[in-house]
């Protein structure tokens, strides 16, 4: 079979590097028929105040929306775990047709009496957004009576793509910010931003920050609570991973608090040492960066040994990467870079012009990027590159198994640590044990090969 | 009696919504594309709810729907979203399932597909077929349902008489589909068993990604449908408007229904009507499968008598998972199921009448903060469904027999066969072994003869 070429309309979005000057096409809706692995806004929302683990997360709409994201992540609490049940209204035709207020109100009243949130979020879906319901009215009369903060997060699915979920969230999350008591914050303190404590990955993070000498005061939103993000507005400076997805509320609190920001990602030992190294700087104190040294120092000497043993295995093999947002695909070509693997194809769902920009400076000639592809592309791209090991989410395993390809989950749903320099040994061991392994052979793609031999 | 509050919202539904249904049911129709009209993410989370069950890909497409959309109807995306699978694709079939979103907008899909049909219809246009699938409304089961009655609606046309059987799975596993196959077969009775996902959605490896993955039902037998000798639908709790129905009232093919063919007497009626429909005898194969289950419940009797089992999921395999239970000396105590067709309690009351244990607390349109709520305190050995049972299962310490659909946290759910004498046999061995190993692993003595 020949590999189809993609639809014209979505050429735009498909760059190979060193064929002529850099333009992608991005941040657009997606194509209708396309078969996108996109989401929705409310997707977007849903997985950024997901973790917020002592507050009640309750989905305004039909039934799907709830029970497709009932206790799916990997993120992790040390406490509470209200988080992970699935509350929905589950809109009848009739709430449809008389409006769903009334049932929302009832279903907040009982929810909060049986489970004594610290919080309430209510997402909004497609449907709530078309017959109209006031949540904001809803919310505020709730939180009169309950007496504690509930929130409205505006995540009608069809209002754009996950970004725009995100955006949501965190304008639902500055509403938390500000209210509590910032008393005894020590100057050298910080909120995590956008890290989601999948497989207990912030306790690691906190960890390295605690040694160097550095104050969490909220995690936002791993293993997050509502009291933390409420005196979070008493920290000196916000460390913001992950594709933007919480950057919207450090534009707020920068805004409102002046508290200034940086971005970092914990993926891969460069960038997981550079993160403590650049908070580090950010408060000047020269004790803190030998702390930070010391720390990295540490953490190194038990890891690159067995590293270099992956590194001897994996060199030359090819890697395809698919992810949500581009700039856990900066840390991840970075990551193979340290394996001596070579990505041949990365994409995103939801990238910018400037990440494209970034992973089209940092990628060999010849990478294909792409930005909001689909299986039919992806599995030709896989053909096309002989690629030996393919990362992504639940979506794109399927696409790399059928073909006969390795395959590292590097999504929400994982249950393996891949964040930290302890991250990056589990990292080269999943792919490792993926590549490596004898089924290989059996797969038609490689069993003709060896019939050809 | 238990108790149980009666709560407006609903926590961990035992149910999903009926696009979801709908996807499943055209993957199972030959060079069909399932296609959703709504906003991206409905497509995109079934799709991950049905790989991580399958472990298959299944392409969903989405009109993809907008904010302007939304407002202005969502016409313009449907067609372009119509043009652009076919494009890709070739496919035979679009399934056009609606979701919330463009039932309330209001879009006329049909009026919309005749539109599309007028104005870019050639002879190489796939068919369309359009099924109403409002989440708010139903489950998946009514979805999956739906999707089937529509297909057969909306392409089989009158025909020559055929010696063929149509044949309605409903939603069974790609296994229990393959057995029903094989059944047919062993019978030499000529079928159109609808919809198949036996290859669909459990494949083999590949060299190239399929467009659209081999089998299901071909569009051209499902056309020749009002032909056929008679229609045989499997369900316990079918709605009154089904695809077999409908060939009845208007190409007159007797219609047969009969529960889910799942343990004994079920199967002994499956295979009955088998024999009269076909006019051959029962295949010795099966004779001798039952004789060797009848035999191998003999031999683990008193391990399962009187154990006390919740069992949770779809009312149809509810209901045909207890006609079974009751066979082997279970006690079932609560039954339980996202679902309301309002046949239940009644399909649990007929398949449980003259066994000697007591009546089950039996409960539709509950969810699993209900069902937990229910089996507190009513002593409970084992626990049968789906994995979403687990958490309740954990906290219970009970153990758990994964059936039906979704597994989301073991492989193979695809090939588990619950059908026949031989699902059965599956099916009790698992459970037997299962509360032996709890009696042994329970006992302080460490026997390693049970």
């Amino acid at each position: 079979m020949s590999t189809i070429p993609p639809l014209k309309t979505r050429s735009a979005q498909i760059h190979r590097k060193g064929e002529g000057a850099f333009a992608l096409d991005c941040n657009k809706d997606s194509l209708a028929g396309a078969v996108s692995q996109r989401a929705c806004v409310f997707c977007g929302s849903r997985v950024v105040l997901y973790p917020i683990a002592d507050a009640l997360h309750l989905v305004h709409g039909p039934i799907g929306c709830a029970v497709y994201t009932w206790d799916i992540r990997g993120a992790l609490s040390s406490g509470p775990e209200l988080h992970r049940l699935s509350f929905s209204t589950d809109l009848q035709e009739i709430d449809v047709i008389f409006g769903g207020e009334k049932k929302l109100a009832k279903a907040l009243d009982e929810l909060i009496d049986l489970h004594k949130p610290k919080a309430a979020f209510v997402y909004s879906t497609c449907i709530v957004g078309i017959i109209g319901d006031d949540l904001e009215a809803v919310c505020r009369k709730m939180s009169r009576e309950k007496g504690i903060p509930v929130l409205p997060v505006q995540s009608e699915g069809f209002k754009g793509n996950k970004r725009a979920g995100y955006q949501a969230a965190c304008t639902a999350m500055a509403r938390l910010v500000g209210t509590g008591d910032t008393a005894n914050i020590s100057s050298y303190s910080i909120n995590i931003l956008g890290d989601f404590n999948l497989a207990g990955e912030i306790w690691l993070i906190r960890d390295y920050f605690r040694r160097i000498g550095i104050e969490c005061v909220a995690n936002i939103t791993g293993d997050g609570r509502v009291a933390d993000i409420q005196r979070s507005h008493g920290a000196a400076l916000n460390v913001v991973q992950c594709s933007g997805a919480t950057s919207d509320l450090a534009k707020i609190m920068e805004e409102r608090y002046g508290i200034p920001s940086i971005r970092v990602s914990y993926f891969g030992i460069e960038d997981m040492a550079e993160a403590l190294y650049s908070v580090a700087r950010h408060f000047g104190d020269p004790k803190l960066i030998k702390k930070a040294r010391q720390v990295v120092k540490e953490e190194l000497e038990d890891l690159l040994p067995e590293l270099t043993g992956y590194r001897k295995s994996l060199s030359g093999k090819k890697a395809a990467i698919y992810v949500g947002g581009a700039f856990k695909a900066f840390s991840l070509v970075k990551a193979f870079r340290l394996l001596d693997m070579k990505v041949v194809m990365v994409g995103s769902q939801t990238g910018t012009r400037e990440d494209y920009l970034e992973l089209e400076e940092i990628t060999d000639d010849g990478t294909i990027i792409v930005d909001d592809s689909n299986p039919l592309e992806l599995s030709s791209f896989l053909k096309e590159k002989d690629v030996d090991l393919f990362v992504g989410g639940v979506k794109e395993r399927p696409i790399a198994y059928k073909l006969g390809v390795a395959f590292c989950d590097h999504n929400h749903e994982r249950k393996e640590m891949l964040a930290g320099f302890s991250g990056m040994l589990n990292f080269a061991r999943e792919v490792y044990s993926s590549v490596m392994s004898p089924v290989w052979q059996f797969v038609p793609r490689r069993a003709e090969e060896n019939n050809h031999d | 009696m238990t108790k149980m509050t009666n709560y407006t919202a609903t926590t961990n539904a035992c149910k999903l919504c009926s696009p979801l249904g709908a996807s499943i049911a055209f993957r199972g129709i030959e060079g069909c594309v399932p296609f959703l009209h709504g906003s991206q993410g409905c497509a995109t989370y079934m799709r991950r709810y049905i790989i991580s069950h399958y472990n298959e890909p299944i392409d969903i497409a989405s009109s993809s729907l907008g904010e302007k959309n939304a407002i202005y109807g969502g016409g313009p995306n449907l067609k372009l979203g119509l043009k652009n699978v076919t494009a890709k694709y070739c496919p035979q079939l679009i399934g056009v399932a609606t979701t919330c979103l463009t039932e309330t907008i209001g879009d006329n899909v049909p009026m919309l597909l005749a539109e599309y049909n007028r104005e870019f219809s050639t002879e190489d246009s796939p068919e369309l077929v359009h099924v109403s699938t409002p989440s708010y409304s139903g489950t998946h089961m009514e979805g999956f349902t739906a999707a089937v009655a529509a297909v057969v609606e909306q392409l089989a046309a009158g025909s020559e008489t055929t010696n063929s059987l149509n044949m309605f799975s409903g939603f069974v596993s790609p296994a229990d589909i393959r057995y029903l196959k094989e059944v047919c077969r062993k019978f030499k009775q000529q079928a159109t068993i609808i919809p198949d996902y036996s290859d669909t959605l459990d494949g083999p490896a590949l060299d190239d990604y399929p467009l659209i993955p081999e089998g299901g039902t071909p569009v051209e037998s499902i056309k020749k449908m009002g032909g056929a000798v008679a229609s045989l639908e499997l369900g316990w709790s079918l709605p009154e408007k089904t695809g077999g129905r409908f060939l009845a009232d208007r190409f007159n093919v007797a219609l047969h229904r009969t529960g889910l063919p799942m343990g004994i007497r079920a199967t002994d009626a499956f295979l009955d009507l088998l024999e009269k429909l076909s006019n051959n005898p029962i295949p010795p194969e099966y004779r001798a499968e039952r004789g060797r289950l009848v035999d191998s419940m003999v031999d683990g009797h008193k391990y399962l008598f009187g154990k006390r089992a919740v069992i949770y999921g779809e009312e149809e395999l509810v209901i045909g998972m207890t006609s079974f239970l009751v066979e082997t000396g279970i006690h079932p105590v609560l039954c339980a199921s996202g679902g309301k067709s309002g046949k239940f309690k009644a399909g649990i009351e007929e398949i449980t009448k003259g066994f000697d244990c007591p009546p089950p607390i039996v409960r539709d349109g509950v969810d699993f903060y209900d069902i937990e709520a229910l089996a507190k305190d009513i002593g409970v050995d084992i626990v049968i469904g789906n994995s979403k049972g687990y958490a309740l299962a954990r906290r219970e310490n009970l153990p758990l027999i994964r059936v039906g659909f979704p597994i989301h946290d073991r492989i193979g759910g695809q090939r588990i066969l619950h059908l026949g004498y031989r699902g059965a046999q599956a099916l009790f061995d698992l459970i037997a072994n299962t509360i032996i190993d709890r009696k042994q692993s329970d006992s302080p003595v460490g026997y390693s003869y049970m």
